[in-house]
């Protein structure tokens, strides 16, 4: 009896040792960047738990991450140009290679095997094996008379291709990577001004580039790619007073919900709604401030909104169906970045000022969970993997 | 006796709390923790760069700071810098402008 009651506490007090032998999927899993340390948290989505911190990833200020086909791995672009990645399970770092003086974000290829980094200094795009982080493919972003243009809005699609936008030359390259050794690049020229930021449609055909220096967006339909880059939305801020814009709108993150598309309106408080099939807009919403991330619930039923400084203590809900808004909450100070869990119920949200991270149910917005994280930013599941442009 | 040298010591305490810029402490900080997430949302966490230009001592060199007070309050027009004159006394601007001046960290 004795000798089995401390088994018993043996084996409960042994429990990290349990945890650490334990199999495990990591299809629940992700991390979140601590943007000021350098590290990241290692999230569980299914009791909504944290499971361990990893350091030592350099500067994570507007740090991204992809995954691994098989969910195990993430890669994590730093803003120093670090390209680390990072064994999941594990909780340590694989590989750290410092790619660049200053990076933006990055993607993984379609067969798993790339990983594309995009680059503000010097500008372009390096291309990485998968494996090792070797360098297979280096293409700067030269233009006009031998400058190098800083690279934004870096995305994957099929056809293992890399497609990224030129910031300074107002550009859209589609880099063929079919045969690693010798990349295809693609340029579309003249598609507007100072393209911040883009998205590609989760089935992979269209690729649209926001516009900073102008109104509108460029389109590109990668299936039929003969047909060149077309505005859409040009006057969408027509006859209104732009407004000073103290955080850039993200377009990661795609927000498609049936055949709409919702997008940030550059310099407005308002949400813009497309129609992909005409590519007009239909419709814009008013909202609390200027939107930074416009992301549509997994199911497409609700579109959920963060907002720039000095309104980014504030998350708005619309729903897709009235185009009303369903409800405000107030997260905190320093809402910088969501994530759907890949079916929707519940979404995880970074407050940076108060260092929180928060859960809230998608159905009732009450708050599920809430953990302290120093300077929470991106989030990143590990469902990702297997959508296309993430 | 004990009186004067009380006062003498909170006198001390302020003057340490609002500081020779007549900025007091924690609104020093809010101003330091503005330039690292706002600010560096477009010139880095680091102030190094990002689609913003740097904001490092070496490359403000040669830059007077009423220019650097003047870009903070009024933007830039023809680029993204926007005004940060509604949330920024002129005096908080200055020492902002100082302290990048100077080197942040």
């Amino acid at each position: 009896m004795r000798v089995g009651l401390i088994t018993l506490i043996l084996l409960l007090t042994a429990s990290p040792w349990l945890n650490a032998t334990q199999l495990r999927g990591t299809g629940d899993l992700g991390v979140v960047v601590e943007r000021a340390d350098g590290s990241l948290q290692v999230i569980e989505t299914t009791g909504n738990t944290i499971l361990g911190r990893i350091e030592g990833l350099g500067d994570l200020s507007h740090a991204s991450a992809v995954f691994s086909r098989d969910e195990r791995f993430a890669y994590l672009f730093g803003r120093d140009g670090g390209l680390t990645k990072v064994d999941i399970l594990r909780q340590t770092i694989v590989n750290r290679v410092v790619q660049s003086g200053n990076s933006i974000g990055g993607a993984i290829s379609q067969d798993g095997r790339l990983v594309a980094v995009s680059n503000y200094e010097p500008g372009g795009v390096r291309i990485f094996d998968a494996d090792s982080l070797e360098l297979v493919a280096d293409i700067p972003a030269t233009y006009g008379d031998g400058k190098q243009s800083k690279v934004v809005g870096l995305v994957d699609a099929p056809g293992n291709q890399f497609i990224f936008s030129l910031w300074d030359a107002g550009e859209i390259w589609v880099v063929d990577m079919d045969e690693a050794a010798k990349p295809v690049v693609r340029k579309f020229k003249e598609i507007g001004l100072q393209p911040y930021d883009a998205l590609i449609t989760p089935d992979g055909r269209y690729y649209i580039a926001g516009l900073y220096g102008e109104d509108g967006l460029a389109l590109l339909d990668l299936w039929n790619p003969q047909q060149g880059v077309r505005r859409i939305l040009n006057d969408y801020g027509k006859g209104q007073q732009k407004l000073p814009v103290y955080k850039m709108p993200h377009l990661e993150g795609w927000a498609l919900a049936g055949r709409h598309l919702f997008i940030p309106a550059v310099g407005q408080h308002q949400v813009l709604v497309v129609d992909t099939d005409s590519w007009r807009e239909v419709g814009r919403l008013d909202v609390h401030g200027q939107p930074v991330f416009v992301m549509a619930r997994p199911d497409g039923r609700q579109v959920w909104v963060n907002f720039a400084f000095p309104k980014n203590d504030t998350l708005q809900v619309i729903d897709t169906q009235s185009l009303k808004l369903v409800t405000t909450l107030h997260p905190g100070k320093g809402v910088l970045h969501m994530e759907f869990e890949p079916r929707g119920e519940e979404i995880w949200v970074s407050v940076r000022d108060i260092d929180r991270l928060q859960v809230y149910d998608t159905a009732t917005f009450t708050r599920r969970a809430e953990w302290p994280v120093l300077k929470p930013s991106g989030i990143f599941l590990t469902s990702r993997a297997h959508q296309i442009g993430l | 006796m004990k009186r004067p040298v009380s006062i003498i010591a909170s006198l001390l305490l302020l003057c340490q709390y609002a500081s020779a810029d007549g900025i007091p402490e924690p609104r020093r900080y809010e101003l330091l923790n503005l330039l690292k997430h706002d600010c560096g949302s477009c010139h880095g966490l680091s102030l190094k760069g990002g689609l913003g230009p740097p904001l490092t001592p070496t490359q403000l060199q040669g830059k007077p700071l009423d220019f650097l007070t003047a870009t903070i309050l009024y933007g830039r027009t023809g680029t993204p810098m926007p005004p940060w004159r509604p949330f920024l006394s002129d005096a908080e601007a200055e020492w902002l402008a100082k302290r990048i001046k100077r080197g942040v960290q």
